[in-house]
């Protein structure tokens, strides 16, 4: 344990180094702020609080933002130190494999988690001072954090799994940026293009929830629009979610499935690479 | 002696080892034996296998053939990750987290190997590095990162050091200080295999030598048991009276190669076996022979011998 905290605060110290973490909190605060401004206009008629409408705003942004940041941590991680030679050394090193991995993600967690927490947490105190200490809402604010900070974990574990499977840090840097691609884009684009021709055909209900489940930023997205009722009726989407059978248990599961299972497949290629 | 009788408490022992990466053979049916205390060095052009031998006693890559054993051990199980607090590594063209000062990538590594990190300091002064630990490595030339590569390898005092070509880069002084503390190191016990291309530098001070061609190991002894293997010729050069040069020519007797004459002075070669014989009918020569210089086959020699043509 006490080796993976060596590894992991290296990380940090890189991440803090590098400018990654300000520039993750600059990012994440700023957007958070600007989005709860401009968003806290229309919150009038539907008397839904602020908070709310920013959880909507901020979890669809999200969802573009925290993967894209959680990649560009880890795309490099692995095939950077193999590439450099550092992975050689550290690995004559009394440190398991696992470890090294496993160091590496805690490091890069904490590294999101405190951009996230700094970014994500300073603008709901900002918000919370500016509307006059209203705190309604607070909850489904602190699952968007939380479910983002577990959406972060995921994409750095996709990450460690192209860096370690690729030989060069040029085709991870590619395959980073076609992973999101697909995750964040395009996989929802042909979802839903699918589905307008097929026009209620093929893709029912129950074809069509799997199909969402199958990616790990829709189940983000459904988790945080539909767990708490003052945000899924902003969202337009109430009942949803239960109404399809999604409770927060499955949609949480399923995203540590989605977290547990790249992370299986890169510890076990990293077991078999050859240095 | 035969190599596997050397001993059974090897620091190192590699059994039929060989490696493949595709279908390409980097080490082919290796064996080799390194005792306790020994000085090992691994020589050949580059491409012979020596870093994969290396990274085979580490344990970073798996054989594909046969069995390698570090202080007992398979190095490649994860029982063996705890003995890693045994070993010192200086890959060849060491890399280093290049953000960090040389003091944070020191204590980093002194952390997982559970050293003090008090230690590090000492470490520092040690190889020179003092008045630039708080600069970034980025900054460090070739010399200072090599440097500092030595003083992680001699964390938490391993015995046993594996040191990948570690003076290329470095400059003749600098050269000079780093023996000086591998000898230290000897004196102290510590096994070691060094990997090296300057055989003039490494000749004095290994206690053996592996010479290795394409994946093979050619040879492995001491420097006597390799000129004896190969054959080669030893040199002497005798100093005369004037004008007695070709009289002495024609009272060494047989076996003896004459490559020079001169008015006061005459160049030979033996083979060792002959040398004992000559050098005792040059001492009952007497007066007219005023000095005599042994000029033994030196390693670069025995290497050359190895390179053009002996096979295995």
């Amino acid at each position: 344990m006490k080796l993976l905290w060596v590894l992991a605060l290296k990380e940090l110290r890189d991440g803090l180094r590098n400018r990654w973490i300000a520039a993750a909190i600059l990012l994440l605060g700023a957007l958070a702020l600007s989005l709860s401004m401009l968003g806290s206009a229309p919150t009038g008629s539907l008397r839904a609080s602020a908070l709310d409408i920013s959880v909507i705003s901020l979890a669809s942004l999200s969802v573009y933002l925290i993967p894209l940041i959680a990649l560009m941590l880890s795309f490099d991680s692995m095939v950077g130190d193999f590439e450099r030679g550092t992975m050689m050394l550290l690995l004559t090193y009394p440190v398991t494999r696992g470890q090294v991995m496993m160091g590496k993600l805690l490091g890069h967690v904490l590294i999101l988690f405190i951009a996230i927490l700094t970014g994500y947490g300073g603008a709901l105190l900002i918000m919370i001072a500016l509307g006059d200490g209203n705190t309604e809402g607070w909850q489904a604010y602190g699952v968007m954090m939380l479910s983002s900070l577990l959406l972060g974990a995921i994409f750095i574990a996709l990450g460690y799994l192209i860096s370690v499977l690729v030989r060069e840090r040029a085709t991870a840097a590619g395959a980073a940026i076609g992973l999101w691609l697909v995750f964040v884009i395009l996989y929802d684009l042909v979802l839903f293009g699918a589905l307008l021709l097929d026009e209620g055909q093929a893709i029912g209900q129950q074809l069509f929830t799997v199909l969402m489940l199958v990616s790990p930023t829709d189940t983000y997205r459904i988790l945080n629009l539909s767990l708490f009722d003052g945000v899924s009726q902003a969202a337009g989407l109430a009942g949803v979610a239960a109404g399809a059978g999604m409770s927060s248990y499955l949609l949480v599961s399923l995203m540590l499935l989605w977290l547990v299972a790249p992370l299986s497949l890169a510890l076990y290629a990293f077991q078999r690479r050859e240095l | 002696m035969s190599e596997l009788n050397r001993g059974c408490n090897n620091a190192i022992a590699l059994h039929a080892v060989c490696k493949q990466y595709g279908s390409e053979t980097v080490v082919r049916d290796v064996n080799l034996n390194v005792q306790p205390g020994e000085c090992l060095v691994l020589v050949g052009h580059n491409g012979a296998g020596k870093t994969t031998l290396m990274k085979l006693m580490l344990g970073l890559t798996r054989p594909s053939a046969g069995e390698v054993a570090v202080l007992g051990g398979n190095p490649a199980l994860r029982s063996a990750v705890a003995q890693r607090k045994a070993l010192g590594y200086l890959p060849e063209s060491v890399a280093f987290y290049e953000a960090m000062s040389g003091r944070e990538v020191l204590a980093f590594y002194a952390r997982l190997k559970s050293v003090p990190v008090a230690d590090c300091e000492r470490l520092l002064q040690l190889v020179d590095l003092g008045a630039a630990a708080k600069r970034r490595v980025g900054t460090y030339s070739k010399g200072m990162r090599q440097r500092l590569g030595l003083a992680q390898a001699m964390l938490g005092e391993p015995q046993l050091l594996f040191l990948d070509e570690p003076t290329t880069g470095l400059d003749p002084s600098l050269r000079q200080h780093f023996y000086q503390l591998i000898d230290e190191l000897h004196k102290q016990g510590v096994t070691s295999v060094i990997s090296s291309h300057a055989l003039n530098e490494v000749e004095a001070r290994a206690d053996r030598f592996a010479i290795m061609k394409s994946g093979d190991m050619l040879a492995c002894g001491t420097l006597a048991e390799l000129y004896a293997q190969a054959a080669l010729p030893v040199r002497l050069r005798l100093s005369v009276t004037p004008g007695e040069a070709s009289n002495v020519a024609g009272r060494l007797g047989p076996a003896v190669n004459i490559s020079e004459v001169n008015n006061q002075s005459l160049s030979l070669s033996c083979f060792n076996a002959e040398k004992m014989p000559l050098i005792r009918r040059i001492s009952d020569l007497g007066e007219v022979v005023h000095d005599m210089q042994i000029m033994p086959p030196r390693l670069d020699e025995v290497y050359n011998y190895y390179m053009n043509g002996a096979t295995p």
